[in-house]
């Protein structure tokens, strides 16, 4: 499969890079991994959330609540031992992959807008956790140090930065993989019709508990660094509906058909955030956010990837 | 620490909470129980009414539930307006689940971040005669910044219940979501009577909001808050009950009360949603569901 090997060499060619520019002082103002780590970061959040709002067509409104376990996560380890962060990010996956299989077991009984409500219930139940157990900082917040530096990349932000790198490609190397398997027809079939899909064969609980536990996995893994990047968190913060919001917005963007929808939607919704958060204001991003995404799923429903195919392509 | 005037005091300011919810989740329960849209940017035409009432009180020094009666048909014409919208864009696609979904958590945001724009981030508040009073039934207080939006949510309550009940275009509201077809042999325009319930809805939004700032100083972001006591409050009372909100209103709003006098306000927020997912698991037709 051409295809196939052309993904592969293209991600192994983004990490060599990643790895290059981490590595050397080429790019001197740390800023710019500050900014990078916050883009690759949706990239990981915009695609777990796509594997089910997506492919399944299950609307998850609690992607904040995983990515804040998974940062939880990460804040009991650094509390119990000092957990390294190669340590924290495969237990927080756990964690909200555990997680995520509960949400599966929801599904059961919750359909359509009743499992959107149900996620975002799950949020603010986990936030109201959170914010009344005082191990993790309560209402008030947790520190966590960041080593200044690491070897061998110096400044420990680019250390993060690339780890994030890595994760991003893992994510969409996974979300690729489901799109092609037969798992991903699956779970296309239970998007169109559940009902329909349970009377032709298909496990269709099985495949929605993989596919939650999955997308709960990589949210917890992409939090699972945040308090080591901005080294204090508070509930607020760690459930900040901006993740809820972007989670949705950027798939929708992008296109939620394809592994490149998210993808795509992340670096340029990210990146234009970042661009506004510096040169305008942390609101007007925001607001640029909820315009964009409004705009985008009544005009271009099949998202920028949708556009380009009717415009340039005959199809894949 | 258990005592009966702790509790008949929590049980009295729950009802009192709960007549308010009510108010609240009354529209939502006409659009999202009714006309089948699901409206989660409700709360957040809750909150755009209590920043009017604000404006009116604070530049004019309006009464704020004056204010909302003012705002009402205002309110009105921007569910219509906003019911077109949705229509032509989703509904008549037959493309509402997913993105009709996307559409309203986008319109939520939008409205959030233009009030924290225009207002920050601070907390508002109103003046009025009847904000700081108090009245003693023995050891029960009663605050009358409760009982007044007391009061007006339950007036509305009964008008609009009225309305549905006893008037032709009310009857339709009722019935759209039940059987389109019958309704259209009775020569009445589906399209149109949805409009009519979507704009009552975020009309009653207009009132809710000036009822809420004065209860609560508000900012922003509150409105999420909402999202789950409204959603709770109508799927616990049963989509498509009036009567069952108000109900699930008192409920909730009893509920709430006894959980932060007995074991502390921060723990207030997870009540409604706890019940929200007790109800979908266990009964999701709710109390007095169709």
């Amino acid at each position: 499969m051409a295809g196939m090997t052309r993904f592969w060499i293209g991600a192994g060619a983004v990490v060599a890079i990643g790895l290059l520019l981490a590595l050397t002082d080429i790019i001197a103002n740390s800023f710019w991994f500050f900014a990078a780590y916050v883009v690759l970061q949706y990239v990981v959040l915009a695609t777990a959330w796509n594997i089910l709002g997506g492919y399944m067509g299950y609307v998850n409104f609690g992607s904040a609540g995983f990515f804040a376990i998974g940062a939880y996560t990460a804040i009991v380890l650094y509390n119990l031992i000092k957990a390294p962060l190669l340590v924290m990010i495969p237990l927080s996956g756990i964690v909200c992959g555990l997680m995520g299989l509960g949400m599966g077991y929801l599904t059961l009984r919750l359909r359509g807008v009743y499992f959107a409500i149900g996620t975002l219930a799950l949020a603010v139940v986990l936030e109201t956790l959170m914010v009344n157990w005082d191990y993790v900082g309560g209402a008030t917040g947790a520190y966590v140090i960041r080593p200044r530096t690491i070897e061998p990349f110096g400044d420990y932000v680019k250390y993060l930065t690339f780890v994030m790198l890595v994760l991003a490609v893992i994510a969409v190397a996974a979300a690729r993989w489901i799109e092609r398997a037969k798992f991903g027809r699956g779970l296309h079939a239970i998007r169109d019709d559940e009902l329909a899909a349970e009377c032709a064969g298909i496990p269709t609980l099985r495949l929605k508990l993989i596919a939650t536990t999955v997308s709960g996995f990589l949210m917890g893994v992409a939090g699972a660094p945040f308090p080591l990047y901005v080294g204090f968190v508070e509930p607020a913060s760690a459930f900040n509906l901006a993740y809820a919001v972007n989670a949705i917005a950027m798939p929708m963007i992008g296109g939620t058909t394809m592994w490149a929808g998210p993808v795509i939607g992340a670096l340029l919704l990210g990146t234009a955030q970042q661009i506004a958060n510096v040169t305008i204001s942390s609101e007007l991003n925001l607001l640029i956010v909820g315009l964009v995404l409004v705009l985008f799923v009544t005009l271009a429903p099949e998202g920028i990837v949708g556009l380009f195919r009717k415009y340039f392509g005959r199809g894949r | 620490m258990f005592t009966f005037d702790l509790f008949w005091n929590a049980l009295v300011a729950g009802a009192l909470l709960g007549g308010f919810y009510a108010a609240v989740s009354l529209g939502l329960s006409i659009t999202f129980g009714q006309l089948d849209i699901v409206n989660i940017a409700h709360p957040a035409f809750v909150i755009l009414g209590a920043y009017i009432a604000y404006m009116g009180n604070e530049w004019w020094g309006f009464d704020p539930i004056l204010t909302g009666l003012v705002a009402a048909p205002i309110f009105y014409a921007l569910g219509v307006g906003t019911y077109r919208f949705y229509y032509e864009a989703f509904e008549r696609r037959d493309d509402e689940a997913l993105r009709g979904l996307a559409f309203f958590f986008g319109v939520m945001f939008i409205i959030e971040v233009v009030l924290i724009m225009a207002y920050g981030v601070d907390f508002r508040s109103v003046q009025a005669p009847y904000i700081g009073g108090n009245w003693e039934i023995g050891a029960i207080g009663i605050p009358t910044r409760m009982f007044v939006p007391f009061s007006v949510s339950v007036a509305m309550f009964v008008a609009v219940y009225i309305y549905l009940a006893r008037t032709f275009t009310g009857r339709a509201i009722l019935a759209v979501s039940q059987d389109r077809l019958a309704l259209e042999l009775m020569a009445a325009d589906p399209v149109r009577v949805k409009q009519v319930g979507f704009g009552l809805g975020i009309g009653t939004a207009a009132i809710a909001g000036a009822l809420l700032i004065i209860i609560i100083p508000i900012e922003p972001s509150v409105g999420r808050l909402y999202i789950g006591q409204v959603f709770a409050i109508v799927v616990l009372g049963g989509l498509g009950s009036i009567t069952g909100t108000l109900v699930a209103a008192m409920i909730l709003g009893v509920a709430e009360s006894l959980v932060s006098t007995f074991y502390g306000p921060s723990w207030a927020p997870a009540v409604a949603f706890t019940i929200l997912l007790l109800a979908l698991a266990v009964r999701p037709q709710g109390l007095f569901g169709r």
